[in-house]
C-alpha cells in the first residue's frame, strides 16, 4: 500500500498549527516486559500472502527475529504450537470500544458529538475509559490493534485514535506511539437524519455536500494562512504574526496535507463516487471507506483510487443505505488488483469474532466462484488494516523487524470452533488461554458478582 | 457450481411408495449424514425421500422411483429447517423506515391484544433471504414498544404463505432496566403494574377495575395466561427467580429471553421446567442486568437440565444463528444440543413440534442439506426444501450478486438480469 505514508509524530509537518496539535497528548506506551519466544511447528499465516507449514517464528526484543527457521538463543522459552495456526495480530480498524463501553449507560455514551454537523475539533481518545472490559474480550480474541473513531451522527466527527490492546490507566498508554491520526467524516442518513430533524442544514444529501465543501474551503484558506506565515518566518520577517490557532480548521488541514488519514464512513456506491470527487476538488485523500455496504458495486473504481473498504461480512437492512448489503461484498472487494478490503467490526462482540467475520467473507466468496485462500484472507484483518492505519511498516504482517503482534491459535482461525491460544503485543504474552493470571480484568469488572455457590 | 448433481433415478420403484402414483415434485437425498434431532440421533450414509410435503422415507438404500430428482449428499450433514428466531422477519422491512416496521406498538399503554400476525408479508425480501439459508420457521414477536407487555406473536413458516401460522399466540413481555422507564423508571414499579395488569385480566368485563387494562387487553391477557406461552425478557438472575414465581403463582406456561445471568440460577429454572433463549455471544457486562454474561451460559444451562433455545441475531440477521449456536458449541455445548437449540428445541417449546424441529417419516418436509458441519462459519446451505418443495436458492441478495459478478459489461448493469 505505498499510497498510504508512514507518518511519525513531529517529522515532515511543514505548518507550526498542525504540529502543535501533533504533539499533544504525546503516546506514553512502552512495551511490556518480554522474553524471547520460539514458536515451533504452526502453519504460519504471514499477512504477505504465504503460508509457511510445520514452521517456526522467534519473537526477541519485542520485534520479530525471523519466520521460517532459524537460531532461538538460549534462554528463549518454546512454545510446541503443534496443530495450530500462527497469525499476526487481528487489527480492527474501526471499534468503538472505550467511546461506547460496557456498560452501555447513556454517562457511558461519549463517541458522538452530535451538536453541530462539523466537530474536526473533538478527538476520540479523549472519551476513551480505559477500563472498558471490552478490551480484554478483544484481546481474548487476538486484537493487537485498534482504531478507535468518533460515531457518524456528524458529517465531520473528530479524530480518532490508533490504539494498542493494553490495558493502561491513560489512553496516552495505549496509543500507538507515531501512529497518524484519523478523521472520521460520515456521509448519508445519519447526519442528515440528526441535523435535518433539528432543521438545520444539512437535511438531505445534497445539504451534506454543501456542508463539506464549505469547511474544505474555511480548511483551505487556514493552510494557506499558515503557509503564508511560514514562509515570511523564512525569510526572515520577524514582524510576521502567526494566524490564531483553530481546533477545528488545524484538523481539516492536517486531512488536507495528508498528516492525518481520512475515513470516511459511506454506505452507497453513488455517495462513495460523490466523495471521490470531493477530495479531487480539495486535494485530499480518502483513505478508507468504512461500512461501505454497496462497495461490491464499485470495487473497479476503489482499487484504482487507492482506497481501502473496511467491511462487514454480513450486515444489512437495519437501515435504507444498507438495503442491498451482500455477503460477498467483501470478497468482491478485495478481487481487484491493488484492493484493499478490510474486515471491520463497528460492535464490542463483532471485535471479538474477527475471524469467523473473514471466514464468512472468505466461504462466500468461494461459494460465488472467487478463488480466495486462507494465506491471502488473513491479510483482511491484519496487513491492509495496518496500512489502512498508516501503520502497516511497523505492524500486521510477521516479517523480521516488524513489532511481534503475533496470535497462536488452536487451529485454522477461519473456523467457528478457533481460538486464539497466546496473544503476543510487541513481544510481550498479554494473554495466555491456559493461564488465567495472563487473562486480563478491568477495573470495573473487580468485585461485580458474589461468589456463585 | 454446486458439487451436488442432479440426476435422473434409475427405474426402481418402492412398494410402499408406488401406492402414490405421480412424483412430478418429489426428491431423493442419497447418502447424508441426518440430524434426525429425534431419539434416533443421527444416522449416517442415510437416505430421505420427500412427496407432496411429507417425509415419506428415511432409509438406508432406499428404492428410487423413476423420474424423481435425486442429489447425492456425499456423507454431508441434512438437518432439520432452523428456527429464525423471535424476531420481526415479515412485519419488517427496513429496520430504520419506520413506515416498513410493523414489529412494536408505539403508543405508551399497555395493549396485550396488540398482534403482530396481521401485519405478516411473506413477500417481504428477508422471507427468501432467511430461507436460502436454511430457515423455515421463525416466532414473529411482538418488539418493545411503549408498554412493558409488548404483545402477541406467532410462529410462520417461512414457505411464502399468506397466513402460514402455527402454534398459539404467543405474548411477549419486557422487564429489568433498559424496559424500567416505561414504567415509571423502577423496574419495582414494573413488578407493580404487571400484577395490577394480571388482577385486572381477571376481573369481569362489567367491571371496570383499575384501567392499566383495556377490555380486550383483559380478555388477551387471560387468554395468554390460560392457552398461551409468555416470553419474559429479563436478563439478571434476580429478575429471572422474579419471574419464575410470578409465573407459577399465575400458571403461566413462561419461557426466558434474554437470559444473560441465567446460569447462575439454573437449577431453579430446570426444577421449573422453564426454557431459556439467549444470546451465546453475550459475554460483556452490556448493562448493570448483564454482569454475570459469559460464553459458557449454554453450556450450563444444558448441563443443569435446562432446555436452551439461541436467539437474539435480529430479524436481517437471522443467519447469524447458527454462528451463534457454533459458539456455543465452541463454548462447551454438545454439539447436538447446540444444533437442536437452533431446530427441535424451539419447536417443542412454542408448541409447533408436529411441523418444524425433527426429521422424522410422515412429517412437513422442510430440511437443510449443507456443505458440511451445519454450525461452521464456512459451511453454506446447499439446498434447502420448505414443505417438500425444492427452493430456489435465491433473493434479492443473490441476484445483486451475480449482477456485480459480471465483470466489464459494456452496458449498464441494469441490463444484467
Amino acid at each position: 500500500m505505498k499510497h498510504i505514508k508512514l507518518l511519525i509524530a513531529g517529522l515532515g509537518l511543514a505548518s507550526a498549527g498542525v504540529q502543535a496539535a501533533e504533539e499533544a497528548f504525546p503516546s506514553t506506551y512502552e512495551p511490556l516486559p518480554s522474553q524471547p519466544t520460539l514458536i515451533t511447528n504452526a502453519t504460519i499465516l504471514t499477512g504477505t500472502g504465504e503460508r509457511l507449514e510445520n514452521a517456526s517464528i522467534l519473537l526477541d526484543g519485542g520485534t520479530i527475529a525471523w519466520v521460517g527457521s532459524g537460531d532461538a538463543p538460549a534462554n528463549a522459552v518454546t512454545i510446541d504450537a503443534e496443530g495450530g495456526y500462527v497469525t499476526p495480530g487481528i487489527i480492527d480498524v474501526h471499534s468503538h470500544l472505550g467511546v461506547y463501553p460496557s456498560p452501555g449507560v447513556s454517562s457511558h455514551a461519549d463517541g458522538n458529538e452530535m451538536t453541530n454537523p462539523a466537530t474536526p475539533n473533538v478527538w476520540a481518545e479523549h472519551s476513551i475509559w480505559p477500563q472498558d472490559p471490552g478490551f480484554s474480550r478483544a484481546l481474548a480474541a487476538g486484537v493487537t490493534s485498534l482504531q478507535i473513531l468518533p460515531g457518524s451522527g456528524n458529517l465531520i466527527g473528530g479524530r480518532g485514535v490508533t490504539v494498542k490492546n493494553v490495558y493502561s490507566t491513560s489512553y496516552q498508554g495505549m496509543k500507538f506511539p507515531g501512529a497518524p491520526h484519523g478523521m472520521k467524516m460520515a456521509c448519508g442518513e445519519n447526519p442528515k437524519r440528526v441535523y435535518g430533524q433539528k432543521g438545520r442544514q444539512p437535511m438531505t444529501r445534497m445539504g451534506n455536500v454543501a456542508s463539506y465543501r464549505e469547511e474544505w474551503i474555511s480548511a483551505q484558506a487556514y493552510l494557506e494562512s499558515w503557509t503564508e506565515y511560514e514562509r515570511k518566518v523564512a525569510d526572515g520577517d520577524e514582524d510576521a504574526k502567526a494566524p490564531k490557532r483553530d481546533l477545528k480548521l488545524e484538523t481539516l488541514a492536517g486531512a488536507l496535507k495528508g498528516d492525518i488519514l481520512v475515513n470516511m464512513h459511506c454506505y452507497r456506491a453513488d455517495e462513495m463516487l460523490t466523495i471521490l470527487d470531493l477530495a479531487k476538488e480539495f486535494g485530499y485523500k480518502v483513505t478508507t471507506f468504512h461500512h461501505g455496504v454497496e462497495a461490491y458495486k464499485i470495487a473497479d473504481e476503489l482499487a484504482e483510487a487507492g482506497v481501502c473498504g473496511a467491511l462487514w461480512a454480513d450486515w444489512w437492512g437495519f437501515k435504507m443505505e444498507a438495503y442491498d448489503g451482500i455477503q460477498e461484498n467483501i470478497a468482491l472487494v478485495d478481487r481487484p488488483e491493488g484492493s484493499c478490503a478490510i474486515v471491520h467490526s463497528d460492535s464490542s462482540e463483532g471485535i471479538q469474532r474477527l475471524n469467523q467475520e473473514a471466514a464468512k467473507a472468505m466461504a462466500h466468496g468461494r461459494r460465488a466462484g472467487l478463488e480466495i485462500s486462507e494465506e491471502h484472507a488473513i491479510s483482511w484483518l491484519t496487513s491492509n488494516a495496518a496500512n489502512s492505519l498508516g501503520v502497516g511498516e511497523r505492524t500486521g504482517t510477521l516479517e523480521a523487524g516488524k513489532m511481534a503482534d503475533v496470535v497462536v491459535w488452536n487451529g485454522t482461525p477461519f473456523s467457528v470452533y478457533a481460538k486464539a491460544e497466546k496473544v503476543f503485543i510487541d513481544g510481550a504474552l498479554l494473554y495466555d488461554r491456559e493461564n488465567p493470571a495472563l487473562q486480563p480484568v478491568s477495573d470495573f469488572e473487580l468485585g461485580q458478582l458474589q461468589e456463585v455457590r | 457450481m454446486s458439487p451436488f448433481k442432479t440426476t435422473l433415478a434409475a427405474v426402481l420403484t418402492l412398494s410402499a411408495l408406488a401406492a402414490t402414483n405421480t412424483y412430478a415434485d418429489a426428491i431423493m437425498i442419497r447418502n447424508a449424514t441426518v440430524y434426525t434431532m429425534t431419539d434416533d440421533g443421527v444416522l449416517e450414509n442415510t437416505d430421505l425421500f420427500v412427496s407432496g410435503n411429507e417425509i415419506r422415507k428415511i432409509g438406508r438404500n432406499l428404492d428410487v422411483p423413476a423420474d424423481i430428482r435425486v442429489f447425492d449428499a456425499g456423507g454431508r450433514p441434512l438437518t432439520p429447517g432452523l428456527w429464525g428466531g423471535a424476531g420481526a422477519v415479515g412485519i419488517v422491512e427496513v429496520s430504520a423506515v419506520e413506515e416498513s416496521s410493523d414489529a412494536s406498538d408505539a403508543t405508551l399503554e399497555m395493549r396485550p391484544e396488540f398482534d403482530v400476525t396481521p401485519a405478516y408479508n411473506p413477500n417481504s425480501s428477508l422471507v427468501p433471504v432467511a430461507r436460502t439459508e436454511g430457515h423455515t420457521f421463525t416466532l414473529l414477536g411482538a418488539g418493545g414498544g411503549g408498554s412493558i407487555i409488548n404483545g402477541q406473536g406467532r410462529v410462520v413458516a417461512l414457505d411464502g404463505g399468506y397466513s402460514s401460522f402455527h402454534g398459539g399466540r404467543v405474548l411477549f413481555i419486557s422487564l429489568g432496566g433498559h424496559a424500567a422507564e416505561k414504567a415509571g423508571g423502577s423496574r419495582a414499579g414494573q413488578w407493580m403494574q404487571l400484577n395490577q395488569a394480571f388482577a385486572e385480566s381477571g376481573l369481569k368485563a362489567s367491571d371496570d377495575g383499575d384501567g392499566v387494562l383495556t377490555r380486550a387487553g383483559r380478555t388477551a391477557l387471560a387468554s395468554s395466561v390460560k392457552n398461551g406461552i409468555v416470553v419474559f425478557g429479563v436478563n439478571r438472575a434476580s429478575d429471572i427467580l422474579q419471574t419464575l414465581a410470578f409465573a407459577e403463582h399465575h400458571g403461566i406456561t413462561a419461557v426466558i429471553d434474554g437470559g444473560a445471568e441465567a446460569w447462575m440460577v439454573a437449577d431453579e429454572l430446570a426444577a421449573a421446567g422453564v426454557p431459556v433463549m439467549l444470546d451465546p455471544l453475550q459475554n460483556l457486562p452490556s448493562s448493570f442486568d448483564a454482569m454475570g454474561s459469559r460464553l459458557d451460559n449454554a453450556a450450563l444451562l444444558h448441563e443443569a437440565g435446562v432446555t436452551v433455545i439461541v436467539d437474539g441475531a435480529g430479524s436481517h440477521n437471522a443467519r447469524k444463528l447458527r454462528q451463534m449456536a457454533g459458539n456455543a458449541a465452541a463454548n462447551g455445548l454438545d454439539h447436538e444440543a447446540a444444533v437442536a437449540a437452533i431446530t427441535v428445541n424451539p419447536a417443542r417449546v412454542f408448541g409447533v413440534d408436529d411441523a418444524f424441529g425433527t426429521i422424522e417419516e410422515g412429517k412437513r418436509a422442510d430440511l437443510v442439506l449443507w456443505t458440511g458441519d451445519p454450525l461452521e462459519v464456512t459451511t453454506v446451505a446447499e439446498r434447502v426444501i420448505v414443505n417438500g418443495k425444492l427452493d430456489s436458492m435465491k433473493s434479492r441478495q443473490t441476484e445483486l450478486r451475480d449482477r456485480y459478478l459480471v465483470e466489464d459489461p459494456t452496458m449498464p448493469r441494469a441490463y444484467i438480469r
